[in-house]
């Protein structure tokens, strides 16, 4: 039977699709309440057929809230979507496939023990209880053969670097024959070559009228780069639309804060002390398979220093940074504090004053169902005054919580709401709060302190890492964001493959030997 | 849970109102039981109640099982604490029970196995040191026997419930082989048992109750767990490595020391049961120790949500309807393992009343979201 109807997935018929134009997509009017919070209020958005349209606003603007409402994932209250002129009602994410819409999320969603092949049939919504493999791989070298880019069939996803994982999330989506993309942060987890080779070769698609894109995107390089045109939200209502060639990134930055505001100016205090704070001996240490993560890094982080580490992910920064922050063991090498040997215990926490921001907040410094009173006080709870002895003082944990929450501008409703209750952007600056306030920091451990957060927090933060050395602390940071690191750090180092493999002043840094040692060339 | 103040009454009348729910559930469930046995559903409710309450007699009864209970259920409850599932409960009451009558007789006799001679001698010291060397014992024993299995788990990642569940075996067969050799009464011909304690070193009865001091221990103990977890740095510390150990590692809490340091106070707790059990009850080692009063603590724990506090109420709950199962089997000829199937359904109905915490309507706060402005209170992913 299979070889009487025509499989939809044969190239002749993909060639034939790919001809029709991406429908005509609006929604008017939509608006969505969660209780008593208003996510979305009367917002509308057009997305043209053939362009290329960025979904701008802060975190909590109500972004994802309109992309899952056109998905299918929640209802709304009220308001249309209207596909080439007709209302339609999607239900779920199976009637928005009906309709051609596709979305990628910011997060991988395949399954990495699975080859290539296997994750593409497994997302088609129509898949037969036995699968014909010959009949399949057929289909899919066809489709390959069309598509902007080509991944590897039999290779197992996880063995597919990070941008390779996001471009297959994408042609899943052209192998579901979806004419209009919706891209949630989909640069978010690739470096800069990477997203600019996906978005470049997306943007060949919607130049050639194949595809139509809507990208929720927190960076302005990409929507001044790829996009056509950009429709921002703020706090939950529309806020603006128009083309990106007629408006300026300061333009932009308005309409999603309400407020012209320039980036911040960076300034640095010159050091004159050379103090060595923090050094590291040749230190060795695996990731949790048991294969070797490090193998064997030298470094140096002075008094009133930033230094920098660049790389892709899964080189080897998360164990470094989880050496230092104590919740790995080195398997050899030394750490040395203040020319101390240190293994990150309480006491030489405490006596060395070494804080860390850590990426993932949540989940890697914060007990969710504790308070966000408790959190704070997670380094200072057993000394005085928020102990008496062996006793706990709730009233001053509560005091000093009270203070940090006004200080830091933590949005919670209250000192005793469950820090798991609270927004990113809030868990992120409790953190913050408990990080930053001590009267003395000697060193700040920060990895990716402002991933996925909006512009008004990355400026906070970064504001708070640059006083921080201009006080005198040294800091390592470690990041994949090179943007980040060439406006903060003080000394850049690239890490590769687990070890160093390029290293310069801030002043002499070359973007092409960069570009090359993150590559591990 | 918090300890800060405003533990909103929605939260408190939810944290009463599901285990209540889930018992009122399994009562339903088991009535279904009892009339398929051919009793009537209500007779065997009136039974157990007018068994196990229904007056002051019947209440001591209730009582002296609820004793032992209190203690082991703070077995599962403290480590439950720090993310960790004991359940080798019945173990360290039955390694503090040997421990106790071998400290027990060598303080009143000299000996394990005292000569005829010896018995007829009890050594003058003061019974309360003898109690309390006792109790120092089974607690020694009991909080070594859980601390081995936090050391299994913390050093080696072995399972701590299949580990403390496997402990429970080797206790066993411990204490049967050492009252049928090394500490084994040769007078004692129906049952192998470890020598009787005098009289005057056991623990006595509160005036004008046949309930022993046991249930006192029981209680002091379960305030002072609470107090410990609370209100200490110690608990602090402890439950900041249950609810993320990765945020304990980056504080700098010694996780490892945690783990078996409150592993030790676990079953230093149910060791302590099994003191009071010989002390107060059987004065002696035997089979008779392992009467499943391990097993029911884990059960108390889960129903009082590992709250000490708690503890102290579902262990008289419990205790009654263990009280009540020989009136059922006498009464209305059901067999005797009818509490067991009773406890069963209590125990399956609470655990699938745990997922309903935080999804019912009625107990959310519709409060603080109003009180901030929308942008702050996003937990809805935006």
């Amino acid at each position: 039977m299979a070889e009487v109807i025509p499989s939809v997935h044969q190239g002749s018929v993909s060639e034939l699709d790919a001809a029709i134009a991406p429908p005509d997509l609006e929604v008017v009017n939509m608006s969505k309440r969660f209780g008593s919070l208003v996510a979305l209020d009367q917002v509308s958005l057009h997305v043209k057929p053939g362009t290329f349209h960025a979904l701008l606003g802060e975190n909590g603007a109500g972004k994802s809230t309109l992309v899952k409402c056109m998905m299918g994932f929640y209802r709304p209250d009220h308001g249309d979507i209207v596909i080439n002129k007709r209302s339609r009602t999607i239900a779920s994410p199976k009637d928005a496939h009906h309709y051609g819409i596709g979305m990628v999320y910011q997060h991988f969603t395949s399954v990495p023990a699975m080859t290539v092949a296997e994750n593409l049939v497994m997302s088609r919504f129509d898949t037969t209880t036995v699968i014909n493999w010959k009949q399949e791989m057929a289909a899919l070298q066809a489709f390959m053969a069309t598509a902007p880019f080509k991944l590897p069939l039999e290779t197992l996803v996880g063995q597919l670097a990070a941008g390779e994982k996001q471009k297959l999330e994408i042609l899943k989506q052209l192998y579901l024959h979806s004419k209009i993309l919706i891209l949630d942060e989909p640069t978010s987890v690739l470096t800069p070559s990477e997203a600019d080779e996906v978005l470049g070769l997306i943007r060949e698609q919607v130049t050639d009228g194949k595809l139509s894109v809507l990208i929720i995107s927190h960076k302005f390089r990409e929507v001044t780069s790829f996009c056509d045109e950009i429709t921002v939200l703020r706090k939950g209502k529309f806020a603006g639309t128009g083309r990106v060639e007629a408006l300026t990134v300061a333009d932009m930055a308005e309409m999603m804060m309400g407020e012209k505001r320039e980036p911040q100016p960076v300034e640095k205090v010159a050091t004159t002390e050379v103090v060595p704070v923090l050094q590291l001996h040749n230190l060795h240490a695996n990731k949790d398979n048991g294969l070797e993560a490090l193998h064997g890094v030298n470094l140096t982080v002075h008094q009133g220093e930033i230094v920098g580490i660049a790389g892709i992910s899964g080189n080897g920064q998360r164990e470094l940074v989880e050496v230092l922050a104590g919740q790995r063991s080195a398997t050899s090498g030394q750490v040395m504090v203040n020319g101390e040997p240190y293994a990150a215990t309480r006491k030489q926490i405490n006596q060395h004053r070494v804080f860390v921001l850590p990426e993932e907040p949540l989940k890697n410094a914060c007990v969710p169902h504790m308070s966000v009173a408790e959190n704070l006080a997670l380094r200072t709870f057993d000394r005085p005054p928020q102990a008496k002895g062996p006793m706990v003082l709730f009233a001053a944990i509560r005091q000093m919580a009270e203070q940090l929450i006004d200080t830091f501008k933590i949005k919670t409703p209250t000192p005793e709401t469950p820090v798991g209750n609270l927004s990113g952007g809030n868990v992120q600056r409790t953190v913050l709060a408990r990080e930053l306030s001590a009267d003395h920091i000697n060193l700040l451990i920060a990895a990716n302190p402002c991933f996925g957060l909006d512009f008004a927090m990355v400026d906070y933060i970064h504001g708070q890492i640059l006083s921080a050395r201009n006080r005198g602390v040294a800091v390592l940071l470690v990041s994949e964001d090179l943007d980040e690191l060439l406006k903060l750090s003080d000394r850049l180092i690239v890490i590769s493959g687990g070890k160093f493999a390029y290293e310069s002043a801030i002043a002499e840094a070359d973007f092409a030997a960069i570009s090359h040692a993150m590559a591990g060339h | 849970m918090m300890m800060l103040k405003t533990t909103t009454w929605r939260k408190t009348a939810e944290a009463i109102a599901i285990p209540i729910g889930a018992l009122l559930v399994a009562l339903m469930l088991f009535g279904i039981f009892c009339a398929f046995c051919g009793k009537n559903p209500l007779a065997v409710y009136g039974l157990i109640y007018s068994s196990a309450f229904g007056n002051w007699r019947v209440f001591q009864g209730t009582l002296l099982r609820a004793a032992p209970l209190m203690l082991t259920a703070l077995c599962t409850a403290l480590p439950a604490r720090l993310g960790l599932m004991i359940i080798g409960n019945e173990g360290a009451l039955v390694v503090g029970g040997v421990a106790a009558v071998i400290t027990g007789l060598v303080l009143s006799y000299g000996s394990v196995t005292p000569s005829a001679e010896q018995l007829q001698q009890v050594l003058a010291i003061p019974p309360i040191l003898v109690q309390l060397g006792m109790a120092l014992g089974s607690i020694v024993a009991g909080g070594l026997w859980i601390a081995a299995v936090g050391a299994l788990r913390h050093y080696r990642a072995v399972n701590e419930t299949i580990s403390s569940l496997l402990m429970n075996y080797i206790a066993i067969a411990l204490m049967n082989h050492l009252v049928g050799g090394p500490i084994k009464d040769p007078g004692e011909t129906i049952k192998a048992s470890s020598f009787v304690l005098p009289d005057i070193n056991r623990l006595a009865n509160l005036p004008t109750t046949r309930i022993h001091y046991g249930l006192l221990y029981g209680i002091i103990v379960c305030v002072i767990a609470y107090f410990l977890i609370q209100h200490t740095t110690f608990g602090f510390a402890a439950r900041t490595a249950g609810g993320n150990i990765k945020a304990a590692r980056i504080a700098g809490l010694p996780v490892g020391k945690l783990t078996v340091m409150i592993c030790f106070l676990a079953g230093s707790c149910a060791g302590l049961a099994g003191m009071v059990e010989v002390a107060a009850v059987h004065g002696r080692v035997n089979e008779s120790l392992v009467a499943g009063y391990g097993y029911t603590g884990i059960l108390v724990a889960f129903v009082a949500r590992y709250n000490p506090i708690a503890c102290t109420i579902v262990s008289i709950l419990l205790g009654g309807i263990l009280a009540s199962s020989g009136a059922l089997q006498r009464n209305l000829t059901m067999p005797d393992a009818t509490a067991l199937v009773f406890q069963g359904l209590v125990f399956l109905v609470i655990l699938y009343s745990d997922s309903l915490y935080g999804r019912l309507q009625i107990f959310k706060d519709p409060g603080p979201k109003a009180a901030v402005p929308p942008a702050a209170s996003t937990t809805i992913p935006a």
